[in-house]
Parts: structure tokens; C-alpha cells; sequence
């Protein structure tokens, strides 16, 4: 008797969505560090250990500066943390990471440690989208870990629905575009097409480290390296893949949803 | 049978000089092969290697009944060749491949058009011309890149009669990166990166492959326990995708307790490896050499007791789904794909043995911790939507008993050792003009890497294919005679790598 069977196990198990953002957030797994903190003073001198070891060239170091990690091109393998001798980059722990500006991503230079949190969208947008987003989502070149870990918000645990996002299928429903992937040469057509197809005005979101700079195919010639090589990008979402609380911390932050550097209550 | 070949032979994951192949012209090549094939031998491999003096065409082969690998080349040329796809068609988008990547025309090939290939004004794949029924009543229907939901791109072209369809072409391409092409001359210092996302819900699948393929050059393997965490990974991968294929098979009919409590369990799993390793997909786990995390025993602990609660949950949504006689309506002679049409395209995985064939690599080819533990090969009879959902339950029942089994014995020891330099001109711990064959059963099915070094022991062709690969033929077969509107549903039930496929 299924019908009898699921009814009782739905009454035992009771709530299953997350008490977050009015709880606490889910806890990050012990080994996955969270964002990076970068402290390029404690860079000793010529020292280049961590660029040599960055399976995606995502660490620089000027002549006689220090270091600048750039959180965006980063797929957190961790290689840099185990090179580094004076521990000049480090694991936070913190799960949010996303940002509205690209140059917001890099990290190291006295006083640009750490990330600086993504601000809410303008006033005007905020009222349009708000209370009621509509996101079309493209792959384009994504290895299905990002979609699937954007996809995972729908399910009961995240409930992505209860802050009035929700993921439509036509551009013509949507107030925006999330992306995933470098952007693969072959779906730039078709990315293209998906954008103008949204009615104005209209936001672009781009998860993970492929759509912000490429990923692990960053400088091949059959991609475009990230999806602002194409559209304006409003929220830059690091990870690879990003984990869905980081993912859903960058929605609600761009919404407004949460207070910046706090998490006071979210207003229902 | 292996015992009579002229191709030479090997085991899963290791290696052999790459002068040991039998070399043969162009034509007898292709009759040699079809010749192991007609035996009952399985194509898992069919690339080009160029060279100074043309290209070469080689075969990697398996026969499954005697647990063993074979290869074979021919001699370089240019231009044409009589076609293997003609009389077997499992080679047909391998050969349009070779055509694409090495300009070598199989001549007899009946569908020749492009695979990734971009298009003149470089934004799109070239799809070529998509095969047409004519008639009055005939219609067709577009479908992608961009998919309804959150999923990677493709094109799906149908030639419909009212709601039937008549024929099914899958254009893919859309996803291509550059991820194979981009290993020439290495490994380099992403190579391992980019393998771990050649297939992103695949990354153990795909790094134990590359891992073993290193390990065979060096002449070496990891450290046991290394091997034993490999094992666990691959399970949780396969617990995790599976789970979310029911959920998602679930859903497709609107049968929505098993798809909202699957897509929470997945979850589940999905954490089991991030505990394992911190990231859900096991990125930076596998490396060449062994494991890069370990499962201390209070970590085991967890993940036993953790892993105990999601195998329970798991067995109770199921059973909903087995129990609701309009899911059954649904599933049964949904999309089916017969056992002589599984054999002839070559499936593998899930939709291979829901046609009834016995075919695993965890089985037939067994490498690393899979010499000293097994399951037992899930098959099930039908080949239509039933089938494949069923084989992905029972494959569900025997990886979760598996690791709980494996969790309570642990092998002791280091789970990393760093590879050996053989003799090389270069100190690279690659053997030089080598060949090197890692299949590995993956969630989808067999997953084949194969490397050649060059002289210097870096990688002079690198070939990966996706299990994919062999199967998007299958979908399009299983959708002819069937409801348009029962594409989702058939879809669902193979749930292919785009990314795997496009490389």
C-alpha cells in the first residue's frame, strides 16, 4: 500500500528543508576549507612555490609585490595551501564567496585578504526581482557537477522555491541567465541567442570557476574562457563546483536577502 | 575467442611496447578486426594516430568471456579505407570521428558527418544534414541545445508521424573543450584537473582511469589501500547517480514521493564522498600514484553509520516506486532497445544489461581493489525503460551492501606512493613508445582511456571514451515506434554525458 507507506513516512520524517537562512547554515564538509584567505605579506621574498604548483594559473606574482590569488580562475585543489611554506594562503571555512565584481576575486594585496561579500542589486531591480526571480539556466561547456549542484536547491532540503526563485524553460519567462561552464565555442550561438531572448531588464549569474574564467580549460582554444567573454555578468559565484549553500548564499545576497557580513533573519 | 587472435593482447590497466602491435594495411586491418568482432569480441576503442608517414587507425578490443584486452594498428596512410562500420556498426561513430579528426574516409560508412566539429563561423557544432522522412503527414521537431530544464546542451531532431516517432537524430558537439585533444605532449599540469571534468558527475570514474593508465606506464600500481578508497569512491558515485536516475525516472511520470525523497538522498551520497574527501564530486581524491585523502576509522565510522541511514532510505523510496502499478504502466514497454540491437551498436552499462547482457568491467575486466572484491552483475531482461530502471535498483543494492562490506574490512598500509622513473631519456616515470589500456566501469558503463607515449615518455595520442559514446545510438533507437511525448521519460532512463561524449 504505497499510498499509506508514504503518507506515514512523510508525517515521520516531518520538515525536511533546512532551517537556513533563518537557522544556522548547514555545515561545509570538514575537508573542503571553504574560501581562501590570501596574505601576501607573508609572501617571503622570490618565493613563487604556489604559481608553480596552480593546475590554472590563477596565482600571479608581480615583480616585487606580493601575491594575488584570483578566487575566480581558483578550482580549490588545494595544491597552492601545500606548496605555501609561511601559510600565506589559508582555508577559511566560510561558504560564501560570491561577489558582483570580477576584480572583486582577487585576493592578497594588504587589506584584500578576503572576499569582499557580493552587495544586493540596485533598488530598482531589487523591487522587480526581489520577491519573484526567474532564471533560465545555460550549460555551455559545463561538466554537469555545477548544473547539478545548482539543481540540487530544488529539491526538498534547499527548497529554492520558499525565496521565490525558480528555474523556468524559456528565456521569454526569464529575468535572467545562469551560467555554467567556459563557454564552449560551439554553444556561443546559442548563448547568445538565450540572452536575447530575455526581455530587458535582465541579469546574468555565472557559477563556478569554468564560467567565471574557463575552469581547468582555461586557454583552450574551443572555449571562450568564461561567460563575461559574452554577456554583462552580475554575480560571480566561485567553485568547482561551487557547493549549493555558496550558491544559494550568491542568490540571496544579490537579492538582498541577507545582510552583509551578518546573518540576521531573513525577512519573509 | 582470444586464443585464436592475431591482435595482440593485454589486461586491463597495464601496458605493452607500442612496437608489440601487429601492424597490418589499412584494408586487412579492417578485416582483422571485423574478424574479432564477428568472434564476439567488443570495439572499445577505434582512433587515429598521426605520424610523419600518415595515420594510423587502432583498435583496442575486449573479450569479456576470457577477461581480456587486445590491440592492433594498421600501417599509417592517408585517404580511404573500406569502412567497419558497414558490416559492424558499433564502429560508426568512431570512424566519423577518425574522418573528422584525421581526414581518413571510410568508404561504405552510411551516415559520414561531423561529431564536435565547429561550423565555419566558429559559434556552433557543424551538425550536417539531419536525415528526413518524407511525406504529407510528416513532421519534424526540434529540440535544444539550450533544454528546458537545468542540463547540458544537445540537439535532438525527430521525424514524426502525428505523436510517433519515426526516427530519432541526436546532434551533439555543443559541449566540446578541447578536453582530449588538449592532452598531446602532456601530462600537464591541468591534465588532471581536466580529466577529473570530462564528465563532472563522473570524476572518480574518469581519474581512476587516467590514475591507472599512469600507473601501467611506470610499471607500477598504487599502494592497496589506495586501490580499496578507489573502490569506495567509484560505489558512492554509482549510489549517488543511480539514486538521482530513479528520482528522476520518478518525476518523469509524475510519481513524486520517490522523486522528492531521491533527490534528498542523492544528496546523502553525494556528502558520503565529500566526507571522504571534501568536494561532493570527488575532485582532488584520485591522483597517479594513489589516493590523496584517507578514511581514518572514526571517518569510516561516520560514513558507515551515515551510509547505513541513506541505503534504508533508499530501499523505502524504491519501494514505492516498485509497488505503484501506474509507475509499472509507464516503465514497461517504454523505449525498448532489443538484445541483438545492444549488441550490434556495442552498449554499455545500465542500458547493456537491461537488454540481458552480461557486461561490467568490475566483472569481466577486473583492475585494482576489484581482483580481490566483487559484486555481482545486475541484468535484467526487456531493455525498455523497466528494465533500465531496474538494473540501476539493483545495482543500488549490491554497491551499498559492497561498501558496507568493504567499510568493515580495511586494508592497512599508505595510500600513496609517488610513481617510479623507469629508464627513460628524460627522467619522466612514463615508459617511452608505449601503450597503456585502463577501462573502468563507471555509473554509466565502461569508461576507456587509452595513452600512447612517444619517445620521451609524454603523451603522443591520449584517447578517452566516455560510455556515452557508445550509448547515444541506443536512445535513438529506443525512441523509434514510440510517443513524442515519452522522450523525457527515455531519456531519463539512459542519462547520457554530453560533456563525456563531446570531449
Amino acid at each position: 500500500m504505497f499510498a499509506l507507506d508514504t503518507l506515514t513516512h512523510r508525517l515521520k520524517r516531518g520538515c525536511e528543508t533546512m532551517a537556513y537562512p533563518d537557522g544556522p547554515p548547514p555545515a561545509l564538509p570538514d575537508r573542503h576549507g571553504g574560501a581562501l584567505r590570501v596574505d601576501g605579506a607573508r609572501c617571503t621574498d622570490g618565493c613563487g612555490a604556489c604559481i608553480e604548483v596552480c593546475p590554472t594559473d590563477a596565482i600571479t606574482r608581480p615583480a616585487n609585490q606580493p601575491i594575488a590569488l584570483d578566487l575566480g580562475r581558483c578550482i580549490f585543489c588545494h595544491a597552492c595551501i601545500s606548496a605555501c611554506g609561511p601559510a600565506a594562503i589559508t582555508p577559511t571555512g566560510d561558504h560564501r564567496m560570491a561577489v558582483r565584481r570580477r576584480e572583486d576575486l582577487v585576493l592578497g594585496a594588504a587589506g584584500g585578504e578576503q572576499l569582499r561579500l557580493a552587495a544586493a542589486l540596485d533598488e530598482k531591480l531589487r523591487k522587480l526581482f526581489g520577491r519573484s526571480l526567474r532564471l533560465r539556466q545555460v550549460s555551455a561547456g559545463g561538466c554537469n557537477a555545477c548544473e547539478a549542484d545548482t539543481n540540487v536547491l530544488g529539491t526538498i532540503g534547499w527548497d529554492l522555491g520558499r525565496f521565490g526563485i525558480q528555474f523556468v524553460a524559456s528565456p521569454r519567462h526569464a529575468d535572467g541567465l545562469l551560467i555554467t561552464g567556459p563557454v564552449s565555442r560551439n554553444m556561443e550561438l546559442a548563448l547568445r541567442k538565450t540572452w536575447d531572448a530575455v526581455p530587458a531588464p535582465k541579469i546574468v549569474i555565472a557559477v563556478g570557476a569554468c564560467a567565471i574564467a574557463g575552469g581547468p580549460f582555461v586557454g583552450r582554444p574551443e572555449v571562450r574562457d568564461g561567460a563575461d567573454a559574452i554577456v554583462p555578468v552580475d554575480l560571480y559565484i566561485p567553485g568547482c563546483p561551487p557547493h549549493p549553500l555558496t550558491i544559494l548564499d550568491g542568490l540571496l545576497r544579490l537579492l538582498g536577502r541577507l545582510e552583509t557580513g551578518d546573518r540576521a533573519p531573513t525577512p519573509r | 575467442m582470444s586464443s585464436e587472435t592475431s591482435f595482440a593482447l593485454l589486461a586491463n590497466a597495464t601496458s605493452l611496447p607500442w612496437a608489440a602491435l601487429p601492424e597490418w594495411p589499412a584494408a586487412e586491418f579492417v578485416r582483422a578486426t571485423a574478424a574479432e568482432l564477428d568472434r564476439g569480441a567488443r570495439l572499445c576503442a577505434w582512433f587515429g594516430v598521426p605520424g610523419d608517414a600518415g595515420t594510423h587507425l587502432v583498435a583496442i578490443i575486449a573479450f569479456d568471456a576470457d577477461n581480456t584486452l587486445a590491440a592492433a594498428r594498421s600501417a599509417p596512410f592517408a585517404g580511404h579505407y573500406p569502412s567497419l562500420t558497414a558490416t559492424h556498426p558499433q564502429a560508426h561513430l568512431f570512424e566519423r570521428e577518425v574522418w573528422e579528426q584525421h581526414g581518413l574516409v571510410p568508404d561504405g560508412h552510411p551516415w559520414l558527418k561531423p561529431v564536435r566539429r565547429t561550423d565555419a563561423a566558429g559559434t556552433a557544432p557543424a551538425n550536417g544534414e539531419f536525415f528526413r522522412v518524407d511525406g504529407r503527414e510528416i513532421h519534424e521537431v526540434a529540440v535544444g541545445p539550450v533544454h528546458a530544464g537545468i542540463i547540458e546542451p544537445g540537439h535532438f531532431r525527430f521525424q514524426c508521424a502525428g505523436e510517433e516517432v519515426l526516427h530519432l537524430e541526436i546532434a551533439l558537439g555543443y559541449q566540446h573543450r578541447g578536453a582530449e585533444t588538449g592532452l598531446a605532449g602532456g601530462p600537464h599540469r591541468a591534465t588532471l584537473s581536466q580529466i577529473e571534468t570530462v564528465a563532472g558527475d563522473t570524476t572518480i570514474g574518469h581519474a581512476t582511469a587516467y590514475a591507472s593508465v599512469l600507473e601501467a606506464l611506470a610499471g607500477t600500481e598504487a599502494p592497496l589501500r589506495a586501490q580499496w578508497l578507489r573502490a569506495l569512491a567509484l560505489e558512492l558515485e554509482r549510489l549517488a547517480n543511480h539514486t538521482g536516475d530513479l528520482g528522476a525516472l520518478a518525476n518523469d511520470v509524475a510519481f513524486l514521493p520517490t522523486s522528492a525523497a531521491c533527490g534528498k538522498i542523492r544528496g546523502d551520497f553525494l556528502n558520503l564522498t565529500a566526507l571522504l574527501c571534501g568536494n561532493r564530486f570527488g575532485r582532488g581524491l584520485v591522483r597517479p600514484g594513489g589516493c590523496h585523502h584517507d578514511l581514518e576509522p572514526a571517518r569510516a565510522t561516520t560514513m558507515l553509520e551515515r551510509l547505513r541511514v541513506a541505503v534504508a532510505d533508499t530501499e523505502q523510496a524504491a519501494g514505492w516506486l516498485w509497488d505503484a502499478a501506474s509507475v509499472r504502466a509507464r516503465f514497461e514497454n517504454t523505449g525498448p532497445v532489443f538484445a541483438p540491437q545492444a549488441t550490434a551498436l556495442g552498449l554499455v552499462g545500465p542500458p547493456a544489461r537491461a537488454c540481458g547482457l552480461v557486461r561490467d568491467v568490475r566483472y569481466d575486466h577486473p583492475a585494482g581493489w576489484y581482483r580481490l572484491a566483487q559484486a555481482p552483475v545486475a541484468v535484467w531482461p526487456g531493455g525498455d525503460v523497466y528494465a533500465r530502471a531496474r538494473v540501476r535498483w539493483l545495482e543500488l543494492q549490491r554497491s551499498g551492501q559492497f561498501l558496507l562490506e568493504q567499510l568493515a574490512t580495511p586494508p592497512d598500509g599508505p595510500i600513496f606512493e609517488a610513481l617510479p622513473a623507469p629508464a627513460c631519456p628524460e627522467p619522466v616515470s612514463r615508459a617511452p613508445d608505449t601503450l597503456a589500456v585502463a577501462l573502468v566501469e563507471g555509473w554509466r558503463g565502461e569508461i576507456c582511456h587509452v595513452a600512447l607515449t612517444d619517445s620521451a615518455g609524454k603523451f603522443r595520442r591520449y584517447k578517452i571514451t566516455d560510455p556515452s559514446f557508445h550509448n547515444w545510438t541506443g536512445l535513438a533507437l529506443a525512441l523509434r515506434g514510440q510517443a513524442i511525448s515519452d522522450f523525457p521519460l527515455c531519456n531519463k532512463s539512459f542519462n547520457l554525458s554530453y560533456c563525456g561524449h563531446d570531449l
